[in-house]
């Protein structure tokens, strides 16, 4: 074989026959596509077909979300030690930082317990965000090679942090318990406020995903915006005592914030000290709205954009 | 410039199939245009990236658009075997990418039969897992159910030969060499029954007996009532597995016929 490319272009064309029966002779390409019931190719399926399709994978968004969990760690001796590790080392930070050197814990009760449950449900919306962003950008390759509905990313790397929430809940109960809380019935609460966080998480995921695969320089800005809410959420001190003497309009801002309130439902359940008195109004409310509305909104805006996931 | 169609109206049927021949792609003039961002200037560098953000016109100026395919037409029909050849840069992995719907065209349409795969040399999957767990995810991907890929495993992973020298299969895949990797990719897409697969220089790599394997598997896939399209340089390997060449120069459609006649041209065409 001859691997030299000549260029020599001498524009005769020659043409080979082809048999072809005579029954769809003289039909135009959209015509005989249409007798056919072919599709043109790439386009995007109605989002009932695709949710039909997205549910089909619903094993390979499961399998991928594990395989990942179990991957992470690999090249690190201690291997998955670093799920329970990760989280406690964060509060460990934290604690040092703010609750001793700088004394934020002043007026907070069981401040350990209230510092460690805002870092690790702040966490779970920020890795999902972080890897959201990544979620198709960072998976071209498997995008090229194989045809799976999209979202199947985004949704398996928010699935990866529930995850490792899981992990790290473990760690949170353990320390609740050590620091002298009580198991009682209102700890059952926590499984509605995660539920409605993870929806929240997915939809986010989902929308910086879509933003994330165009915006390639989106990866290097999101830990700026992340810190910044962050420090807005009250991750380490209490938005309730900080706003008691603010203008109204401010105090209602940070009270809808959806990661004060997640972080808030998950205080209330588990902490005693942290009563239905320090709760913004409707915080229930607030939390399955922000769930319902990023959920479905970022869904839908995701599905927008399926065609053009992993093109040029 | 010549737009190549395939004359098949003016051509008296030479005895027709028994079978009615059925549509899979149907490739309606058309025209691919990249456009290339970053073209030019060093897109690293900070002082440009800055003069970049800064300069009005930067989209003038940094933008490139390559036309890479002129008005291609054609139709693939079910049970084909279509090898398509031409120079490098000829356009043939850019027309694959978008029969696959990957890359989209400027102008005219491109119709499949369901979703066509494509199988391109460099189609990574995912490296920081084990071999075993890409044929699972690979097979999951694809739609497969969990059942059926407890039944095809040990034949995925027998057919890409990967365990022939040791239990590499629960290795990560980024310790495989390219072709140990390419060959897995292709055990994986082939072992689903596509309607239409697209193999892209994906062969090259693997090792003559994995080749021998892939092609026999080609054939099958074309008795399953698919239609293949191999995109090789490897003139002996479309001989064996191709019934029909479309080959393209510059992004125009120069021949489509029978695979030795246009071999034969193409052959007397690059000089050999």
């Amino acid at each position: 074989m001859s691997t030299v490319s000549e260029t020599t272009h001498n524009g005769a064309v020659a043409v080979g026959a082809a048999p072809v029966p005579s029954a769809d002779d003289g039909l135009s390409p959209a015509q005989l596509a249409a007798k056919y019931g072919l599709s043109v190719s790439g386009a995007r399926p109605n989002i009932a077909e695709y949710t039909r399709q997205l549910w089909g994978r619903r094993h390979f968004i499961n399998e991928f979300a594990k395989a990942r969990t179990a991957a992470q760690y690999t090249q690190a001796r201690l291997g998955q030690l670093w799920q329970v590790m990760t989280p406690l080392l964060n509060a460990a930070v934290y604690y040092l930082i703010f609750g001793v050197l700088i004394g934020t814990r002043r007026g907070v009760d069981n401040f350990i317990a209230f510092l460690v449950t805002g870092v690790f449900i702040f966490t779970f919306t920020q890795s999902s965000v972080l890897s959201g962003v990544r979620a198709i950008s960072g998976n071209l390759g498997l995008i090229r090679a194989l045809h799976f509905p999209r979202a199947s990313m985004p949704i398996a790397f928010t699935l990866m942090q529930l995850q490792q929430l899981m992990m790290s809940m473990f760690v949170l109960l353990a320390i609740v318990l050590m620091t002298g809380e009580v198991p009682d019935a209102s700890w059952l609460l926590a499984i509605p406020a995660l539920f409605t966080q993870w929806i929240f998480n997915t939809g986010l995921a989902l929308v910086v995903a879509r933003l994330g695969s165009k915006m390639t320089d989106l990866a290097q800005l999101m830990p700026f915006i992340l810190r910044t809410w962050m420090y807005m959420s009250g991750v380490m001190y209490s938005i309730d005592k900080l706003t008691s003497t603010a203008p109204h309009a401010v105090r209602i801002l940070l009270d809808v914030n959806p990661a004060a309130v997640y972080i808030d439902l998950m205080r209330f359940a588990l902490i005693d000290s942290v009563t239905s008195s320090q709760m913004p109004p409707h915080v229930w409310a607030v939390a399955v709205g922000w769930a319902v509305v990023v959920g479905i909104g970022g869904y839908i805006y995701f599905w927008k954009a399926e065609e053009s996931y992993g093109r040029g | 410039m010549a737009v190549a169609e395939p004359e098949q109206r003016t051509l008296p049927p030479v005895q027709a199939p028994p079978a009615p021949r059925v549509p899979t792609v149907v490739v309606d003039d058309v025209h691919i245009v990249y456009t290339v961002y970053g073209a030019g200037t060093g897109k690293g560098s900070a002082t440009a990236a800055l003069s970049r953000m800064l300069s009005k016109k930067r989209r003038a100026s940094n933008v490139r658009r390559v036309h890479a395919v002129r008005g291609v037409s054609f139709t693939a029909y079910r049970g084909e075997a279509i090898g398509i050849i031409g120079s490098n840069g000829s356009g043939k992995s850019t027309l694959l990418k978008s029969i696959a719907g990957l890359l989209p065209v400027e102008s005219g349409k491109i119709y499949t039969d369901g979703q066509p795969s494509l199988l391109g040399v460099n189609a990574a999957m995912m490296n920081d897992l084990t071999g075993g767990t890409n044929v699972i995810l690979g097979g999951l991907a694809m739609g497969m159910s969990r059942d059926e890929i407890r039944s095809r495993y040990k034949g995925i992973v027998d057919f890409s030969g990967i365990n022939e020298k040791g239990d590499f299969i629960s290795l990560p895949m980024r310790t495989y060499s390219s072709g140990m990797a390419a060959r897995l990719r292709f055990s994986i897409a082939a072992a689903k029954n596509h309607d239409v697969l697209m193999i892209d220089e994906a062969l090259a790599t693997g090792d003559r007996s994995f080749q021998k394997r892939s092609e026999d598997r080609i054939r099958e896939l074309r008795k399953e009532a698919g239609t293949v399209f191999l995109v090789s340089h490897n003139n002996k390997s479309i001989r064996d597995t191709c019934d029909r060449v479309v080959w393209l120069e510059h992004g125009v459609l120069r021949m489509d016929g029978p695979t030795e006649e246009v071999l034969t041209a193409y052959e007397e065409h690059t000089g050999k």
